[in-house]
This record gives C-alpha cells, structure tokens and sequence, in this order.
C-alpha cells in the first residue's frame, strides 16, 4: 500500500485531534490531578448526603447505613492529598477553583484537612447510635467543610 | 452682556442648587420618637442584615466588631470601620439618631456620605422599629479599641460630596419586587431587598456602581477577584423551595456540596434566621423574574 505525505500527515493530524478529544491518554499530570481531586469530592458529598439526608430528616434515620457513610468520609479524609494538589493547578488555570491560597497558605489548608478527619472521626464513632447523636456529630463535619471551601475554593465562573 | 450677567446667575443658581441636594442628610430630629430598642429582637436583626460579616476583623473567630476587613472594588479599596461600642474608636459616643441616620441614609454624626460599600441603599427601607432594635444589640456587644483604618480610594472618588450625587441616582426606596400577594413575600422580600441586601452581590452594577435593577439577582463579577457571583433568579437557581431553605440553614447543596467564599460567611448570619423567614426568603426568591445570564 502506498501512503504518500499528504495522506500520512491528514491521518496523524486526526489521531492527534482525536486523542485530544477522547482526552485521558495524554493528560498532562496537571489534568490528572484536577480529575482525581474532584472526584474526592464527590466520594465526600455521595457519603455526606446520605448522613446529611439523615440529619436532616429527608431520610429515615438507619444504623449501619449512617456507620457505614461516615467510616468512609473518615477515611476518605484521612487519605494523604499531597500528590494531587499540584501547583499550578489554581484558578488561572481552567476548571479549576482551587485559589492560590492553597498554595500560599499550606499550613493552614492542612489544618482545615485535619480538622475535617477529626471531625468525621468523631462522627463514625457516634454515627451508629441514634439520630440525636449522629446530629450532633454532623454539625461539625459540614462545619469544616464549609470553612475550607470559605478559604481555599473560589465561585463557579 | 446682558446674557453673560444671566448665565453667570444661572451657573451659581445650579451650584447652589447642585450643592443644596449632594448634602448628607441626618434623619428628621423626631425620626426615633417613641421608639424603643430590644436588643434581644436586635440580635436577630444583627444577624438577618448580616452586620459580622463585613465589620469583624479579617480570620478573628470571636465576633468583635473591630473592622479591618478590606473590600477591593474598580473604586478603590474600602475598609471596614469598628462599630463596636468603645467610645473612641467605635460608635460608643454616637445617639441613636446618628446611629439610624449612618445605617438607613449612609450619613455621618460629621455630616459627610458614607461610600455605598455599607448597603445603607438597601437598609434605607429597614422598619425604623428595627433599626433601633439593631442600635439596642449593637450597644450590647463587647467593645474593641482597634482603630478605624481609612479607605484607600483615588480622585474623584475621594470626593465625598460626589456620593451626593451617586445616591441621588441610585439609592431608592421602592421595592425591586412590587407585587408581594402573600405575607410571606412581603418578608421574605424586606429580608432580601432591605435587611439582607443580597442584590450588593448578586446583582451587576453599571460603570457608576450602581445596581443594575433590570438585571435583579442574576448575577454578576466576584468584586474580589475569580469565579462570578451565581445567578440566583429562577432561571439559574433551580433548587426547590425547601432546598433552598436548608442551605441557608445549613449551608449545605442539595447534593451536599457546602458555601464557599463569602457566601459561607452569609450562611453563618442566615442559620440564625427562623425557618419562616428562610422560607420566606426562598419564596421571594422563587417569585422574582427568572433572567437568563
């Protein structure tokens, strides 16, 4: 078969704006980072609505299910960060809404982290022994939640 | 020279006149007669107007209205004062008139503007009842001797006089939402409009910093740097009612993502608030044109 240059650039052009589409394969670390920590998130708001809609009375209050929720945000809290908190991956960059801060300010960034583990620490000790306690338990988990995202998180664009 | 003699007379009439209504204006002597403050109500309106949020210093978790908190605008960067009640620093020598007269027409006990950084366009339709109810708790808090700073602004913003002219234009006291058919809108449109001014973020302002009413909640540029202020009409927010009753509670999404930013700093004013009047808050909201951003 004969593939004269024209053709062989055309093909290599496409694959390359395809695998740009497709995205994944040739995400830049910085774009990994973004991907993961977001999905870290998620893991920790799937887990808080199901203790949220308890706390809340949206939901019937059960046990194992609240034992289960929080025993996952402890140890999704727990998890070392650090690989996925790159710098340069702040607000200049898009899609992120991570502020500079972060980075400018570390020590207190942890901080708020570890606030955050103790807190769901607390919350999956009590969690399983009724709804007043896991109440009580809950406040401040959504509580160092919101201060880190006071601190660290800019708006939406 | 007859004309000349007459522009000359007419010039001095529209300074006269231009000087005469750019005054700050004090409430009338007999605005606060027969009203007194309850500082146990006040505390609710302290939260409700959201008071902590701009005059506690900067990363200070004990509430001491010391000021310090910096607001960078295209204006300059306003700086807000101690309104503790020391009497040096904060407003501790200032009457009740002066007080109500600061917060409702944005007028100093010195007789000068105050910059439209303080809301007083939106507490300028606050019940006279609750202004003093306010001026009652502010009295009660724990006094700080932190000194005022001054605002950093430029020419020809630094002419405070100029604020005369910018209320003239914006600063209105009828309602964004004329029609409130419910008892419950009509709450939740003070809290929203008057006490809570929620429009100073959430509504774009025209080259002059005014507000722009056709353009009511949806939206605007975060004044202190990334993102946008979310559009909060029922064309951006489509959370129901309830939803939005319980974030302003708990601070918590529907899908139990938390406040951030400034917002998580209004969430600790309005969990203060009865459930009625966040569902009144969230009715109002529901009732006000949706616009698309």
């Amino acid at each position: 078969m004969t593939l004269n240059w024209k053709s062989f650039l055309t093909i290599a052009a496409l694959s390359t704006a395809g695998a740009a589409f497709a995205g994944g394969h040739n995400a830049t670390a910085e774009e990994t980072a973004m991907k993961v920590r977001k999905a870290h998130m998620q893991l920790f708001s799937f887990n808080l609505g199901i203790l949220g809609g308890m706390a809340q009375e949206k939901a019937p209050y059960d046990a194992q299910t609240a034992s289960i929720a929080a025993a996952n945000l402890a140890a999704m809290a727990s998890i070392n960060q650090a690989g996925y908190w790159l710098e340069g991956t702040d607000t200049s960059v898009e899609g992120s809404r991570a502020k500079p801060e972060i980075w400018t300010d570390m020590a207190g960034f942890e901080e708020d982290n570890a606030d955050l583990a103790t807190a769901s620490t607390a919350l999956a000790a009590v969690a399983g022994d009724g709804l007043d306690a896991l109440k009580a338990a809950f406040g401040p988990v959504g509580k160092a939640c919101g201060d880190c995202h006071e601190a660290y998180r800019a708006p939406r664009n | 020279m007859k004309a000349l003699r007459w522009i000359v007379i007419l010039l001095l009439f529209g300074f006269v006149v231009g000087w005469l209504i750019t005054r700050a204006q004090p409430l009338p002597a007999d605005a606060l007669d027969r009203l007194t403050g309850d500082s146990a109500r006040g505390q609710n309106i302290f939260a409700a107007a959201g008071c902590a949020s701009c005059h506690t210093a900067p990363d200070d978790a004990s509430g001491l209205l010391s000021g310090g908190q910096v607001f960078a605008t295209a204006f300059g960067s306003f700086v807000a004062p101690n309104i503790s009640p020391n009497p040096d620093q904060g407003i501790g020598n200032w009457t009740d008139l002066e007080l109500a007269s600061a917060i409702v027409n944005g007028t100093s006990p010195q007789g000068s503007h105050y910059y439209p950084a303080f809301p007083y366009s939106a507490y300028n339709k606050a019940e006279m009842q609750d202004v003093v109810d306010l001026i009652a708790h502010l009295r009660s808090l724990p006094a700080s001797d932190v000194p005022s700073q001054p605002h950093d602004v430029g020419f020809p913003f630094n002419i405070r006089r100029s604020i005369g002219g910018w209320k003239l234009l914006f600063t209105r006291k009828d309602w964004v939402l004329q029609d409130a058919a419910t008892s419950q809108l009509s709450r939740g449109r003070y809290l929203v409009e008057a006490l809570g001014h929620c429009a100073e973020c959430h509504t774009a302002r025209n080259v002059l910093g005014g507000l722009q009413r056709d353009l009511w909640m949806a939206g605007a540029p975060n004044p202190s740097g990334e993102g946008r202020i979310p559009n909060i009409t029922p064309a951006g927010l489509l959370w129901s009612e309830d939803e939005i009753a319980s974030y302003l509670k708990s601070g918590f999404t529907p899908d139990f993502d938390t406040a951030g930013g400034e917002m998580a700093a209004v969430i600790r004013n309005t969990s203060q608030l009865s459930d009625d009047d966040l569902a009144a808050i969230a009715a109002y909201l529901k009732a006000i044109p949706g616009i698309e951003e």
